[in-house]
């Protein structure tokens, strides 16, 4: 099979890298680049483990291919803590017992960052509007969506500081 | 909120961050389907198109000449497998109909059923060869519900099966019914003719799904030198490990079994379905083999939960529960095995009821072969025993948790199979709900109701083992088999740090493969806290004997007179003489060696479980949805651990509860294909349709415990069923028997349509 | 997945010159139904030809007269993101907003939505509630069809070989008009609807009477269903009115049953939404915009 070479930026960096065009970008960011933070639990767009930042929105990256991805910028899981310095979401996922198995998670962080990068005082009622399209299965939300409601000030405080 | 009189505690009770937080929150966790192995290739497999056909001939010979297919197997490349039975995983199993469901050997049984694999150097072109496979069926009819199943002109899934009583008789006619059992005591007809109010129900559930997030994996290396290793997504290595070593007849100690993070389970994750292919693809390759499932794979090859009939009648006399006569039949899919014996031993937990038949009747039907979903086999049960006492209870004028209260069972009662009760906390289970907050609140507004429900669970002990090593500068690695599926590492380190009084950031839990811990079971049947955490205790006991030998040592004194208190070694005799864990710890190496506390054992007296749910709804009578206003779950825990993943643990059991009353079912057309394989139409509960879920943590200490910890995870899932029926019912005056209750029943039954 | 080639033309001439030669081809916009459909073997194609690279394709606005041009690419989020689209078309917005979740609305089109078809389709009925207008191109030219003469069957639309969707032009709307989206999921969000209406309302100078209303039903038909509303031009704009225009719904709805609805429930629910959407489409109609 053909392969097409991809030129994309990934977490900041320029990468290149080649594939078929029937690969989604979740097969190539997990199988061909390693970075196997974001997750696949349905493979056709109804669960969100898979989201990923695209050119500023978020997209299930499984329903993406790869070669569309030419001259994007792409944000993922791996990029969004900086070295040990976590992003207050992903602070107040931990300190909010929001995940149990955490498969869900890097999903549900990538939507929330997308979110609260929009909207930084959303209430509780956008912010489940803004997650339905990420599934959990073991928490029944609650954590999730209080995680994301703690983490908006500290948020607020990263930024100004 | 506390209910009995517990002991202070330093760390057990706190919410610290879990161990393996940080790396699951950045992404860096590695689940099953992460593993990358250099020179690995992938499988794909080959499912039936059928619920129910002979196989008369499978033609691969197209599919390996398709490039870049390195092997196909098939049934015929499993060795033979034994007719018999061994205890694998949460339950007995039958090794030959486990070898079967795994690749298909004369029938397929279900639709989704494996019948072959493939393993090629990329996934796509492994699909492409699955398409090349000829497989000749023989389509036969199909049975898809427990009851058409049950009727004598059904279709046999295995013609040799008999039906096994209790007592060990047989049947002579062929059945699907692959057991009956039945709990009897009192007398059931007398009570109901003495009875102020008798109510008689029949209730369905359809078959539901686990739902976990992250699909079914293995990764297999089967070495040149005929060692394996599997790295997968399970609840329990060793019962992994055990079914390898049953289907692939291969010594125990030659298979590793590696448990990656697992992206959830409910009791699904205790069965093998792709290890043992990937290990033949493996072998046959001689590369490493990974094999994933899509979604709808998931869903039609893997073991949901029954689909079920009840029939119940239940009597009050005096405003107390004095009878009831049921009959359950159990979906157990393709093979025997349902839950329907813990559906019928838990049905009645929350009472004290004297008079009592039932019978239980496990069935087999073209569906995959069930596995444990949560508290298994027991809210479809609580389904029916629930409705039926709301409905005495309205029948009576009695408010419904003033009943069960009158009618609960407490320390001494006996459970239906006869054994009494230790200390339960069901009756402050009852206290607290009565009085929360939600309970005391009016429910108000149009097409609004408010229902109760209770429910129980007796929790697993099982297997456990647990190392913990002392460091030279103080830390702990305490070495665990027991799958963390929600934040058990911190459970059990938590544990660790309350008896040796040690800082809980001094320890790293792991979770350690086959090779690398004594046995332990599954993560399931709420065990892990309870069991493991024994075991942790144990070796943390044995850690403090070990260092109050080596401080005697130090000191010259006897072992006697070294106590160990607060973290400190102190000598009695002497007050002088004191060394903190950490000094002490340095000294190791001078004072006779590592320090390494161990633990194996077989847990006994686990703690059941008690709940009682309260939940508002609101039924729009011109769709017939459903909304949940408001929702709290009061659980008696034992003793919260740490009190955000108990939270945590009912919540999420609530949701699904919440799924199951709901929209989730598999439905089917007549032939046997599922329709709704899809999280799209496999609808579980998004954000948007559950409120916040309240809890009350109700804590009466297991005495089996040191830390009276009873099991948390399962018992949530039991109550919502019935909760919410009862409610629908306050607000429609309709009763539903039958799940779920999606909006297109509800509106078909309030305005009669069709 | 079956193999196939990607290409990413720049302009339509481009687009067109990829037609007619043979290869079973298919359009990517958001992917959102096709990549699923090529995955799980519904669709098949030698060559996917990706639209997100033709400006055109790409860009929405209103037009000095006041239409709404959108390219048939574009990404619903940024039409409903739009507080021109917002303040002018509300209707609009109630189906470009509730199409999946967000992740689905980054990506997904209002072309894709009508090109792939579906009864169920959510933009469809709204927008032929408002009157839009489909343009459609081919290298010889193109043509402009009414959104209702589009879709020709489940999972057909009436593009001719060698044509695309290149625009949706959706009219001004008339004065004291309103419009309104509906639609039945089983959960809040991420389901397809078990029924649909869409609504456009226009009342009578001193807001008094009806005018005209369009109505258009989804998942209750092969298609999309435009309801012939003419009997209730000349009704007072009121609940028995409503009523009327909901049993006139469930007339004309021709449900089928299937594991997302049923029958006499499809029938019953289209016509709650038709009132419903019809007393939504009254409020926006008699605000002050
Ligand atoms: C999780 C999930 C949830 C969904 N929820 C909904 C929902 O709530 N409501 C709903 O209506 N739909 C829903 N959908 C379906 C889908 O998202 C929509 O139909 C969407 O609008 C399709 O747009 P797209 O740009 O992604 O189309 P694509 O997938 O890119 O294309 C769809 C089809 O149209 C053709 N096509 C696309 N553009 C053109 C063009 N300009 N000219 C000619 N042909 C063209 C393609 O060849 C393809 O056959 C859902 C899908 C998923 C995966
Ligand atoms: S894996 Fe992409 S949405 Fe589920
Ligand atoms: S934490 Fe397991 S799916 Fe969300």
């Amino acid at each position: 099979m053909r392969r097409s070479q991809v030129q994309t930026r990934l977490n900041g960096n320029d990468i290149d890298f080649l594939c078929e065009p029937r690969q989604s970008l979740l097969e190539v960011l997990r199988d061909e680049l390693g970075f196997t933070g974001s997750k696949e639990g349905c493979n056709n767009g109804n669960c969100g483990a898979c989201t990923v930042i695209m050119n500023g929105r978020i997209v299930n990256s499984c329903c993406v291919l790869a070669v569309e991805t030419e001259g994007a910028e792409i944000q993922t899981i791996e990029g969004v803590a900086h070295g040990e310095k976590l992003h207050p979401l992903q602070q107040a996922f931990l300190e909010e017992a929001a995940l149990q198995c955490g498969i869900c998670t890097p999903g549900f962080i990538m939507s929330a960052k997308a979110l609260l990068e929009r909207e930084p005082n959303a209430d509780e009622a956008r912010i489940r509007h803004w997650l339905a399209g990420n599934l959990c299965r073991c928490t029944g939300y609650d954590k999730i969506v209080k995680a994301v409601l703690s983490a908006e000030p500290q948020l607020q405080e990263a930024k100004q500081s | 909120m506390t209910t009995v009189e517990k002991p202070v505690y330093s760390v057990i009770g706190t919410r610290p961050i879990r161990p393996d937080g940080v790396e699951k929150v950045t992404g860096k966790a590695q689940y099953g389907a992460d593993v990358h192995l250099p020179g690995m290739i992938y499988g794909r497999i080959l499912r039936s198109p059928h619920a129910h056909a002979r196989i008369r001939s499978i033609d691969t010979s197209a599919a390996a000449k398709h490039p870049g297919v390195l092997a196909v197997v098939t049934h015929g490349d499993l060795p033979a497998a034994d007719d018999r039975v061994e205890e694998l995983g949460e339950t007995a199993v039958n090794v030959r109909e486990l070898s079967s469901n795994i690749l298909a050997s004369d029938k397929v049984l279900y639709r989704g059923h494996a019948v072959a694999a493939v393993a090629a150097a990329s996934p796509h072109v492994a699909e492409e060869a699955l398409a090349k496979i000829k497989v000749d069926y023989e389509v036969l009819p199909a049975v898809v519900d427990v009851r058409d199943a049950m009727r004598e002109d059904a279709p046999l899934l295995n013609e040799a099966r008999r039906t096994k009583s209790m007592g060990g008789q047989v049947s002579d006619r062929p059945s699907n019914i692959a057991s009956h059992n039945q709990f009897k005591a009192g007398d059931v007809e007398a009570a109901f003719a003495e009875a102020d109010v008798v109510v008689e129900r029949e209730f369905t559930t359809k078959m539901v799904h686990q739902g976990y997030v992250e699909p079914q994996n293995a990764t297999a290396a089967w070495n040149s030198d005929g060692t394996l290793t599997v790295y997968t997504s399970t609840q329990g290595a060793f019962a992994v490990r055990a079914q390898l070593s049953e289907i692939l007849r291969h010594p125990l100690a030659r298979i590793k079994v590696v448990p990656m993070e697992i992206g959830g389970g409910f009791g699904g994750k205790t069965v093998v379905y792709l290890d043992p292919v990937a290990a033949v693809l493996s072998k046959k390759t001689g590369r490493p083999v990974k094999l994933t499932m899509n979604r709808a794979e998931v869903f039609e090859g893997t073991g949901p939960t029954s689909g079920t009939y009840i029939k119940i009648k239940a009597a009050a006399k005096d405003g107390r529960l004095t009878a009831v006569k049921a009959t359950l039949a159990y979906e157990a899919g393709a093979y025997p095995g349902s839950s329907v014996g813990a559906g019928a031993m838990t049905m009645l937990s929350p009472y004290d009821v004297e008079n009592f038949e039932i019978d239980a009747y496990d069935v087999v039907v073209n569906k995959p072969k069930t596995a444990a979903y949560r508290a298994p086999g027991a809210p479809a049960a609580a389904f029916a025993t629930e409705s039926a006492v709301d409905e005495l209870t309205k029948k009576l004028g009695i408010d419904p948790l003033d009943f069960r209260r009158n009618s609960a069972s407490r320390m001494g009662t006996r459970m239906v199979n006869g054994i009494a009760f230790p200390r339960i906390g069901n009756e402050e289970t009852l206290d607290a709900a009565i009085n929360s907050p939600h309970y005391r609140s009016p429910i108000e507004g149009p097409n609004r109701g408010r229902g109760v429900a209770s429910g129980y669970w007796f929790n697993a002990g099982m297997q456990s083992s647990v190392t913990a090593a002392v460091n030279s500068d103080g830390t702990i690695n305490l070495i665990e088999g027991s799958t963390d599926i929600g934040g058990t590492r911190a459970s059990l380190a938590m544990q660790l740090a309350e008896t040796l009084s040690v800082p809980y950031e001094t320890i790293r839990p792991t979770v350690a493969d086959t090779d690398s811990v004594g046995h332990n079971d599954v993560t399931g049947g709420s065990r892990t806290t309870f069991a493991s955490g024994l075991a942790v205790y144990e070796a943390g006991m044995d850690v403090r004997r070990q260092m109050c030998a080596r401080a005697a040592k130090l000191w010259s004194v006897d072992p006697d007179d070294v106590v160990y208190e607060g973290g400190k070694l102190r000598c009695t005799k002497d007050s002088t003489r004191e060394l903190t864990f950490s000094e002490l710890a340095k000294q190791s190496a001078r004072t006779g060696g590592p320090i390494v506390g161990k633990a194996s054992l077989l847990a006994r007296g686990a703690g059941g479980a008690f709940a009682t749910h309260i939940v508002d709804v609101e039924v729009d009578p011109e769709t017939g949805k459903t909304t949940i206003l408001r929702y709290t779950a009061v659980q008696d825990v034992g003793t919260a651990i740490h009190p955000a993943y108990v939270e945590g643990q009912i919540q999420g059991g609530v949701v699904q509860g919440i799924g199951w009353a709901l929209n989730e079912e598999y439905a089917y057309d007549e032939s046997g294909r599922m329709l709704n394989s899809s999280f799209l139409d496999y609808r579980m509960p998004t954000t948007l349709d559950v409120p916040m879920i309240d809890t009350i943590v109700v804590e009466v200490p297991n005495p089996g415990h040191p830390y009276g910890v009873r099991g948390v995870g399962e018992v949530p899932i039991v109550p919502p069923l019935a909760a919410i029926a009862n409610a629908i019912a306050d607000a429609t005056g309709h009763r539903f028997t039958d799940l779920p209750m999606s909006p297109r029943r509800v509106l078909e039954a309030l305005e009669g349509l069709e | 997945m079956e193999a196939f080639d990607y290409v990413a033309p720049r302009s339509l001439a481009e687009v067109y010159s990829h037609l007619g030669n043979g290869k079973r081809t298919l359009f990517l916009a958001g992917g959102t139904d096709v990549i699923v459909q090529l995955r799980e073997g519904r669709r098949h194609c030698d060559q996917l030809i990706d639209l997100k690279h033709v400006p055109e394709l790409m860009r929405h606005g209103f037009t000095s007269d006041g239409t709404l041009e959108i390219g048939a690419a574009s990404p619903l989020a940024e039409i409903y993101e739009d507080a021109e689209v917002q303040r002018r078309l509300p209707g609009l917005v109630d189906a470009a907003s509730l199409i999946g979740g967000i992740q689905i609305q980054s990506r997904a089109s209002l072309g894709g939505n009508l090109c792939n078809a579906s009864p169920a389709a959510d933009s469809t009925p709204a927008l032929m509630a408002l009157g839009a207008r489909l343009v459609i191109g081919s290298a010889s030219g193109s043509r402009e069809v009414a959104a209702e003469e589009f879709p020709a069957g489940p999972g057909q639309n009436s593009l001719r070989p060698g044509e695309i969707l290149v625009q949706i032009k959706v009219p001004p709307q008339p004065a004291h008009s309103g419009a309104a989206y509906l639609r039945f999921i089983p959960r809040n969000e991420m389901d397809i609807a078990v029924a649909s209406a869409g609504v456009r309302l226009v009342l009578s100078p001193d807001n008094s009477r009806i005018e005209d209303v369009r109505l258009a039903l989804g998942a209750v038909g092969p298609t999309v269903i435009l309801v012939n509303t003419n009997d209730l031009a000349g009704k007072a704009a009121n609940a028995e009115t409503f009523k009327l225009a909901g049993e006139m719904a469930s007339a004309a709805a021709r449900p089928i049953d299937d594991m997302r609805g049923g029958v006499a429930q499809r029938r019953r629910l289209v016509s709650v939404l038709t009132v419903r959407a019809l007393n939504t489409a009254l409020q926006r109609a008699t605000e002050a915009r």
